[in-house]
């Protein structure tokens, strides 16, 4: 670096990203936001001023050294920037698409106080789909120390813990139900939003740590979590099944043939490939006016889901006003850019029957905002008198999720009132030697929530395990991730001697 | 306890085949043979571009490692597999057990009533209430003698067992739910009613047994993608409760279940199953004309084909056994 960066000498302007236009996308399940070139990368790494401050460490849930990256993506050394991210996420390519950085990394960004923060986000996406396109991989020779840990559940928490705990030098086996590892990242997630790609490079690169995926394998129902540590010899158990089991509201005409849950139909599209019926044998059958109740992120895929699977009209229903909307604000705006049409402060009342078990429309009801709740957002109140009817012949709930009980059902867990994992400060359950994190934990939460409960169980594990944890023993300081692979300071044979092997 | 660690490869170590649309697949499975317990259902993939279909498990043999499926070819997908599914070869994913495992209690006199598919996921009960020390009636109705299958396995755990027939041609001549009056003429003190098989059966057996309020379970299995709660599809009303079917279920009390609503849900994807069907056999016709498909037996009249073709028809027969 030449000279100093100052908040005058950098970029003014964010470096654009280029994405698909909303009428030509809105046909296709390609990718919307195409990722920066070599040149704007280099461009947006400009603007970042490496303060010393680094509240955007401090505002990511792993705790990525994000000016690290930054600078070497400056320095063009883009497998340096790739090696700083590992240090802390494997899944940088996934992260740099699906995490809320507006609410963490960049919204505490020092450059965003003045002008736009820097666009931390894209700029790990670009390494991320550097590192896939390159096939570079950091195998390294870690010490196995005897160590076996099983991981239910092959989601963003179950990888996250599964990748610090193998490179801790323990046997890691990753537990999945479905067919197809990736957990939310492939069932839930729109291909347009994460490539299924994207997904299996990511745990192609756990693969190759040694972490072993069993899919088609039910924990609770094939084998209990006891047997795990009692009869299957696993050391330590982490669980991060996710929240699933999802809400409706249990209004009339709930049962009726077009109303299903977003989960159901961003599974069979996304995990199933209903879209592509009858080449694939799943169907899905939707209508061509669909309502999705709810404002959140997942709202929103599954009307942009529905959209692309040729919907002619999608409502969004929210009874709440767009202000307090839990969706992230780019998705809530590329799913207005491309036809959503939005009722706030409207809940549904009714469920219609079209004669023959199906759905001709939805009753609804006008809100207004009351006081606040315990939430502290306004409480919303029905508006008396104000019912109204509008025609529909898909009705999708996507209002938030309950805890899965197949755990609670198969073993001594102990469950907190809403049927949560019951869990210490440090993600201990209340067996001994099992974790637990991420939405089965703390109810539905985002992708890289997950991740950063996941490593947090990780330490955790390895505390309890009696491995020394260079995370908190021998952090390192911030600029001297260059000495590292993967977390481990070479420096470091403590705990996990390693060598690295370039193939 | 085996090795869980080891990949499984699905392999179909057995077949039998009970009628010209009925027929078993035994799969290599040790874990799961060891965890299944009665009233417990798997999720099957054919092949990778497959759907997933919810099947009860029929049987499973802690000895050899596996468990045993019963199918019935109504739509695409099982159709498929009664041509692809060939000993030696394998299925692409089954995951279970799924569901919580029927509660065999402390009844000391059941009734166990399996109607057509129903008698292959009804046997582990059977099984399971004699092993607990319980008298057991076993109820089985099949259309016609002919399609009668697993009595031997039926007779070394039932005390008794009845037979009932459409026809007439074995057993007694009449429904399953009228084998259930007789059975509760003589026994006036029966615990537990047990049935499983199409809706509009166990909906009879509900309405038999409600004046005599004995308990009565049945088993659904409406449509579901994952079977472990995440999709909701599976949801049944019980009186004005909900339920989800593959985690909350899949037995249920017989005299709050909503058939009519279970019916209902049954056909959310009628005519998708329809064109899929049509679009297969239309395929298969085409290969057929080559080389001649040999799951039709020579020896069996041409009129229970089409007795059994007509039950085709029925949508809620694409129940049990997907």
């Amino acid at each position: 670096m030449a000279k100093k960066r100052t908040i005058r000498s950098i970029p003014q302007q964010r470096t654009p990203m280029a994405a698909q236009p909303a009428d030509k996308r809105v046909r296709n399940f390609s990718e919307v936001a195409c990722g920066y070139s070599v040149e704007d990368a280099l461009r947006e790494s400009e603007r970042c001023l490496l303060c010393p401050d680094q509240p955007c460490v401090r505002g990511c849930p792993v705790n990525i050294d994000i000016p690290g990256f930054i600078k070497k993506i400056t320095e063009k050394n883009y497998r340096g920037a790739y090696d700083v991210i590992t240090d802390t996420n494997l899944l940088a390519a996934v992260c740099g698409r699906v995490c809320p950085q507006e609410t963490q990394c960049e919204g505490v960004c020092t450059v965003g106080e003045s002008l736009e923060p820097v666009a931390i986000g894209r700029l790990e996406r670009f390494v991320g789909d550097m590192a896939i396109a390159e096939g570079w991989t950091n195998i390294p020779y870690i010490e196995p120390n005897g160590l076996r840990i099983g991981v239910v559940g092959s989601g963003p928490a179950g990888m996250a813990c599964a990748a610090d705990m193998a490179k801790a030098g323990c046997e890691v086996t990753v537990y999945e139900a479905f067919h197809e590892a990736g957990g939310v990242l492939k069932y839930g997630i729109p291909e347009f939003r994460l490539p299924n790609q994207v997904v299996d490079a990511e745990i192609g690169k756990l693969i190759k740590l040694g972490i072993k995926f069993e899919c088609n394998t039910l924990v609770g129902r094939l084998f209990s979590i006891e047997q795990m540590i009692s009869e299957m010899g696993y050391d330590a158990v982490f669980i991060g099944v996710g929240a699933g089991y999802p809400s409706f509201m249990n209004i009339p005409g709930e049962s009726l043939n077009g109303v299903l849950s977003a989960n159901e139909l961003l599974t069979r599209c996304n995990l199933m490939h209903a879209s592509d019926f009858p080449r694939h044998d799943t169907p899905l059958q939707l209508g061509r006016r669909i309502a999705v109740i709810g404002a959140g992120n997942t709202a929103m895929d599954a009307m942009r889901v529905s959209l692309r699977l040729g919907a002619k009209q999608v409502y969004c229903i929210y009874r709440r006003t767009e202000a307090e909307a839990p969706a992230r604000a780019e998705e809530l705006h590329h799913a207005r850019e491309e036809g959503v049409e939005f009722h706030w402060l409207t809940n549904p009342v009714e469920l219609l029957d079209d004669g023959n078990h199906g759905v001709r429309g939805m009753r609804c009801i006008r809100m207004e905002l009351g006081e606040p709740d315990d939430s502290g957002r306004r409480r919303p109140l029905p508006v008396k008198g104000s019912e109204f009817e509008f025609e529909c012949e898909t009705v999708v709930y996507a209002i938030g999720t309950n805890a899965n009980p197949i755990l609670g059902q198969t073993s001594k867990l102990k469950l907190n009132k809403r049927g949560y994992i019951d869990v210490d400060e440090n993600l201990a359950t209340s067996i001994m030697g099992v974790f637990a994190g991420g939405d089965i934990v703390t109810g539905a939460a985002t992708v890289i929530e997950a991740m950063g409960a996941g490593r947090k169980a990780a330490r955790s594990i390895k505390r309890y395990l009696g491995l020394r944890d260079t995370d908190v023993v021998y952090r390192s300081e911030p600029t001297g991730s260059d000495n590292t692979l993967f977390g481990i300071n070479i420096a470091e044979r403590n705990y996990a001697r390693l060598r690295e092997v370039r193939i | 306890m085996a090795d869980a660690n080891k990949s499984v490869s699905f392999e179909i170590v057995g077949r039998e085949d009970f009628s010209p649309v009925t027929y078993s697949l035994v799969i290599r499975h040790p874990l799961m043979a060891k965890a299944a317990r009665p009233g417990q259902f798997v999720i099957v993939m054919s092949h990778k571009s497959g759907e997933r279909i919810p099947l009860t498990i029929a049987d499973f043999d802690r000895e050899k490692g596996t468990i045993t499926l019963v199918v019935q070819a109504v739509g695409k997908t099982t159709k498929e597999m009664q041509q692809t599914c060939r000993v030696g070869t394998a299925l692409y994913a089954v995951v279970g057990p799924m569901g919580i495992p029927s509660p065999l209690g402390s009844a000391r006199k059941v009734v166990c009533v399996g109607g057509g598919l129903g008698v292959a996921p009804i046997f582990p009960q059977a099984r399971g209430f004699k092993e607990n020390g319980a008298y057991v009636i076993g109820i089985l109705g099949f259309r016609s003698k002919n399609l009668i299958f697993w009595q031997d396995k039926f007779n070394s755990c039932c005390d008794e067992l009845m037979l009932c027939t459409d026809d007439g041609s074995a057993g007694i001549k009449g429904f399953v739910s009228d084998g259930i009056k007789r059975a509760i003429a003589s026994h006036p003190d029966i615990d537990e009613v047990i049935a499983i098989g199409p809706p509009l059966m166990m909906k009879a057996c509900a309405e038999v047994t409600r004046p005599h309020a004995i308990k009565t379970m049945v088993s659904l299995n409406p449509i579901m993608v994952d079977g472990t709660g995440m999709c909701g599809g599976c949801r049944v009303k019980l009186g004005d409760k909900v339920k989800f079917a593959c985690v909350d279920g899949p037995d249920f009390d017989a005299h709050e279940v909503d058939f009519a609503d279970l019916m209902m849900r049954l056909r959310r994807y009628a005519e998708q199953e329809k064109t899929a069907a049509q679009r297969w056999s239309e395929n298969c016709r085409m290969k057929d004309e080559i080389e001649p498909a040999g799951t039709l037996s020579p020896t069996q009249p041409l009129s229970d084909v089409l007795s059994e073709m007509i039950d085709l028809l029925d949508p809620f027969e694409q129940v049990k056994g997907g």
